[in-house]
């Protein structure tokens, strides 16, 4: 238990002061702008938002130079604005069918239509240190891609698992409007049913489920993935607007969506076919989508029928409870707070232990001397 | 109310596609070509402007069950002018002004002053907006493969 201090009020305002100046560090290097941030280190700027629950590029670049690049304090200050902020209300269910996709790849089907794009990845890099960018020379490291003109007419993208659908391969996902649980206005409570799960996992922390669907690809929980599709593009937010009477598109987001296709042999009430695991994230954030997906469709095992064998990834409530770095943060770190009442009563306790067995073997050591 | 289910009519549908097209654009950009219309009407606030959080949600498997994915934020107004029309602003982020601008422009919309608007403000972002979603999309076909599957040596 954390139990209130008083006094040290000097003592912090100076740290604070210090951490401000920290931040900032050699003042003969440029102040690093929001901007910068926004558009140079997208991909932790993305990271920001997804763990952090709230989509607002600047304010997540805001957010780490604060947190002087420590992300999961930066979703600490995501997470704590957003519990300041009004709901207006929620978006009709996104359409990732209509995606703008930068990206999009299939490992299952390499003939899919609307074809393979790669889209900008690390895929296929060497992962060699490019000292080209330490480089100050800016127009040097800025390569352009050349743009081809002519075949960019929006291509469409149908859903690969629709293939697999439309001849009864794979189990079909059907649309069901019932209103979701919310886990920013109720607790989470277990049993979860599949869109709470999605929720959690939206949210949770990104190196987390990528250990939890790694274990599940190492044998805790097996359920032979493949990544069907994985896309990468922006969607539209449309919400019903109550004085309207319709709704508009109140904001464009990127998203990353991964559909996995598992190996499903069949049981007592389902035919062999194929199933899926799901993941959609806020941003370009690819590993953690397929992550998910593959989370996703190991807690899936009851009301597919599988077998528990117990493994983490297959528990619920273990995945859930844990997932969230927020959480897990606040309550690990509290822990370095004082907790000298606290301290103080496990002494006196431990003192009187050692006390009372120290009298007992005064009582004894006469007898042991006989 | 009118019933969602009916389909738009044509000033609604216009008028859903004016809206999203304001809320989608970067405040800046917004400033930029509403700054060219001369003599904005007086106006008043119905609703001051207040930014808050909208919640997205998608679907399992991307077309079954709803689930709530995370929020983003929106800025949101009401105002009317003193002509009568009233205007409303949603847009993406945490900008007041830009809300305002956006309500301005719906208002002004439903006035005799709707060709000058469009002309001003609405035309040039959707073309803006198109370029800039074409670039992209040129980018990305041109990151198209085809893949080889080769035989591979052991049986």
């Amino acid at each position: 238990m954390y139990v209130a201090v008083k006094g040290g009020e000097k003592a912090i305002d100076t740290a604070h002061a210090w951490l401000a100046e920290e931040r900032r560090g050699d003042r003969d290097v440029a102040d690093l702008s929001v901007a910068q941030i926004r558009e140079q280190l997208a991909l932790a700027v993305n990271r920001v938002m997804a763990e952090g629950a709230l989509y607002d590029p600047d304010l997540a670049a805001l957010a780490i130079k604060q947190a002087r690049g420590d992300l999961i304090e930066a979703i600490f200050l995501i997470r704590a604005y957003r519990t300041t902020q009004a709901r207006f209300g929620h978006s009709e269910p996104v359409d990732t069918g209509k995606m703008r996709c930068d990206r999009r790849i299939s490992a299952t089907f390499k003939d899919a239509p609307g074809g393979q794009v790669l889209g900008p990845t690390f895929d296929y890099t060497h992962r060699l240190i490019d000292f080209a960018l330490a480089a100050e020379d800016q127009a040097a490291n800025a390569s352009q891609v050349e743009a081809q003109s002519g075949d960019a007419a929006a291509a469409e993208m149908p859903r690969i698992t629709d293939f697999l659908d439309r001849d009864g391969l794979i189990q079909p996902e059907l649309r069901d409007d019932t209103t979701p649980p919310d886990m920013t206005r109720e607790p989470l409570a277990y049993p979860a049913n599949r869109a709470l799960r999605l929720q959690a996992l939206a949210r949770g922390d990104e190196g987390f489920l990528l250990g939890m669907a790694y274990s599940t690809q190492r044998g805790y929980g097996r359920n032979h993935p493949f990544v069907g599709e994985l896309r990468v593009g922006r969607v539209d937010v449309e919400m019903e607007i109550p004085e309207l009477g319709f709704a508009i598109t109140v904001g464009e987001v990127t998203l990353t969506e991964c559909e996995t296709v598992n190996q499903f042999v069949g049981s007592k009430s389902e035919p062999p076919q194929f199933t899926r695991g799901y993941g959609l994230v806020l941003g370009h954030t690819e590993r953690k989508a397929i992550s998910m997906a593959l989370v996703d469709r190991a807690l899936r095992w009851q009301e597919l029928d599988e077998d528990n064998s117990g493994a983490p990834a297959q528990d619920e409530e273990f995945v859930l409870a844990h997932a969230d770095n927020i959480q897990a943060t606040g309550f690990l770190e509290h822990i370095k707070l004082p907790h000298y009442v606290d301290f103080q009563s496990e002494l006196e306790l431990i003192r009187k232990l050692r006390a009372e067995a120290q009298a007992a073997q005064m009582v004894r050591q006469p007898e042991a001397a006989e | 109310m009118p019933d969602p289910t009916q389909p738009l009519t044509p000033d609604q549908a216009a008028r859903r596609d004016w809206m999203s097209l304001l809320a989608k654009s970067a405040p800046a950009a917004l400033k930029d070509r509403f700054d060219t219309l001369p003599a904005i009407p007086t106006h008043h606030f119905l609703r001051q402007p207040e930014a808050g959080a909208v919640m997205m949600r998608g679907r399992a498997g991307g077309t079954g069950a709803a689930f709530n994915l995370g929020e983003i934020t929106v800025t949101r107004c009401a105002l009317r002018l003193e002509t009568g029309e009233v205007g409303y602003g949603y847009v993406q982020g945490r900008s007041t002004d830009h809300a305002t601008r956006a309500a301005l422009v719906d208002a002004l919309m439903q006035t005799d002053r709707a060709d000058e608007t469009r002309a001003a403000v609405l035309t040039p972002l959707a073309s803006d907006a198109a370029t800039r979603d074409r670039a992209r999309a040129v980018k990305a076909a041109a990151t198209k493969v085809d893949f080889f599957t080769m035989v591979r040596g052991e049986d």
